[in-house]
């Protein structure tokens, strides 16, 4: 005959793990950071002894800020005020190229095929050209064929002071306002494109099972992709999302091309007028990667937000 | 054996016409005919418990009810809502019809009690403030009100199935289907959602379940049907289905799914 079967429940007790090991360097790490000292070094050296060139930084200073003659007050002078321009392009160029990028995106997700097929084109046909081009061809073919039919200026110039100081905040010097609005427009139809690849990839991350829940609860269409897909996409679409913005903030150089007068244009001016070509170069380099790295850092620190929200 | 197609079924307690009706029902997975020929009519009330082997059409049956699946040929009518492709009929048939899936496919992103209020206030257009309470009431009911302010990635899969149950129950559907419920729990928490389902089935609810729980189909179900190969095997009463199966292949199948 077998005894009964008795469990001996233990006293259950956790403890904290062991203390982390110190980090210390191997030799491989030691022959690493050598080799990246000598290639920064030689570098160095190389620009220092080879390149004959006088370093001047002090003639850049002028050109952040300006005294006004009559009254004594300090503006921005060329290179802020091509900062603000670019400033002003990032965030709404973000806003309209996020707006685009969504509708473009469920329209690439669509079940009806004509929306699809619309969709497509419009990705297919922007990613596909090099953006010089597209910005040229923005500018020549369509920005100034339109712009003008839409009395921009002569609105503004009729405009309530309340308006017009709403759009100031906006874009700008007013007198400047077409100028600026065929930059955001080219730079977020051409943004637009990536960000709607982004979309369509986060609304299809999101499990089928997802929308046939919502479904099954008689959710509409539209309300399931608004409280049960896009909430879920978003989360996976940050990674992407923070790398395309970046790439806008960088791509935001390149309608200089077109004369709009943000901080790469104005600091071609600036090296026309101080003829130090390299100092500007470097300074408006920091300058733009100073704002691209505050960028990936608000990302990062989103990601890491939407991780704590559920899980 | 039975030399008979395809069983007419009727539920014992059918009083007038059926609340839900299958007729010649046919669906196809591009070439893989998935359904043939069903034909089944369920009463307000009934409990039918559909097995088989995997594969067999069960899970695309019940997916067809609520027009999860669209299918290709016949007519199936709920409560008097022809299902086709006008928006309207499938909404009308959604908001009657609830569902539970194996997977559980709770919203991760919302808390349990979102998750039960979100359809209420967007659907049916409950003010917030019902549908919270609504939603107490039926998490009690599955006996976890106290997880409400937590996600559901914080909760067991048998709470979580718990949680998915209270969601379709909080819509105040006529009939539930259930697909697999407890396919995907530890055999820990099979029981909790069991007895869930059971006391719904008390409560007098119309229920479709696909399940291979056979110790629950004998207690709960009034009609056992058994699907292979996408047709109606057999649809019988549990006392009859279970010790005098009309067909060998019903015969196969419950000796090898009872024999352990």
């Amino acid at each position: 005959m077998t005894p009964p079967l008795t469990v001996k429940i233990e006293t259950v007790y956790s403890r904290s793990p062991p203390p982390r090991k110190p980090l210390h360097l191997t030799p491989a790490d030691a022959v690493l950071l050598a080799l990246a000292f000598t290639c920064v070094g030689y570098v160095g050296w190389r620009t220092h002894t080879v390149l004959d060139y006088r370093w001047d930084w002090s003639s850049i200073w002028p050109f952040l800020l300006k005294r006004d003659p009559v009254t004594g007050e300090l503006q921005p002078n060329l290179i802020i005020t091509g900062l603000l321009t670019t400033l002003r392009l990032a965030v709404l160029g973000m806003i309209v190229s996020g707006l685009i990028g969504i509708v473009i995106g469920m329209a690439r997700t669509s079940r009806r095929l004509l929306l699809r097929l619309i969709g497509s084109a419009y990705v297919m046909l922007i990613r596909n050209i090099p953006p010089v081009v597209f910005v040229f061809i923005f500018y020549f073919f369509i920005a100034s064929q339109i712009m003008p039919a839409l009395g921009l200026s002569e609105r503004v110039r009729d405009a309530g002071p309340l308006i017009r100081w709403l759009l100031s905040v906006l874009v700008g010097d007013l007198k400047l306002i077409e100028n600026f609005v065929i930059g955001l427009l080219c730079l977020s139809v051409f943004n637009g494109a990536y960000v709607a690849e982004i979309v369509r990839a986060g609304i299809q991350s999101v499990s089928r099972h997802q929308i046939e829940a919502g479904d099954s609860l008689g959710l509409s269409r539209g309300d399931v992709l608004r409280f049960v897909v896009f909430p879920q996409a978003t989360r996976n679409m940050l990674p992407a999302l923070a790398s395309q913005f970046i790439q806008l903030i960088k791509d935001s150089s390149l309608v200089s091309l077109v004369s709009i007068q943000e901080l790469s244009f104005m600091a071609q001016d600036v090296q026309v007028s101080t003829q130090r070509v390299f100092e500007v170069l470097i300074f408006v380099a920091g300058i733009y990667f100073l704002l691209c790295f505050s960028l990936s850092r608000l990302f990062e620190w989103l990601e890491r937000r939407a991780a704590l929200a559920y899980r | 054996m039975s030399d008979q197609r395809q069983p007419s079924v009727a539920s014992p307690v059918q009083t007038t016409a059926p609340f839900i009706e299958m007729r010649g029902v046919n669906k196809w997975f591009g070439q893989f005919h998935a359904l043939k020929d069903i034909d089944l009519d369920i009463a307000r009330g009934a409990k039918f418990v559909i097995c088989g082997p995997s594969g067999s059409g069960k899970s695309t049956l019940i997916r067809c009810l609520n027009r999860l699946e669209e299918h290709d040929e016949g007519r199936i009518v709920v409560d008097g809502t022809v299902l086709n492709e006008d928006t309207h009929h499938i909404a009308a048939v959604r908001r009657e019809v609830g569902m539970v899936f194996q997977q559980f496919n709770l919203f991760p992103h919302l808390t349990v009690l979102e998750n039960c209020v979100l359809a209420q206030v967007r659907a049916r257009k409950t003010p917030r403030r019902d549908a919270e309470e609504r939603a107490m009431s039926y998490l009690e009911r599955v006996r976890i009100p106290e997880q409400a302010s937590k996600f559901p990635g914080q909760l067991s899969g048998g709470q979580q199935q718990r949680v998915a149950i209270a969601r379709s129950l909080c819509m105040e559907p006529k009939v539930m289907l259930f697909d697999e419920p407890t396919s995907a729990l530890d055999p820990e928490m099979i029981k909790e959602v069991l007895d869930v389902m059971g006391d719904l089935a008390t409560s007098g609810m119309t229920m479709i379940c696909v399940t291979h729980e056979m110790g629950f189909a004998r207690k709960v179900a009034d009609t056992m049907v058994f699907m292979d190969r996408g047709r109606i095997v057999e649809a019988a009463p549990p006392a009859t289905f279970f010790s005098q199966p009309r067909s060998d292949r019903t015969r196969l199948f419950l000796s090898q799914i009872l024999s352990h």
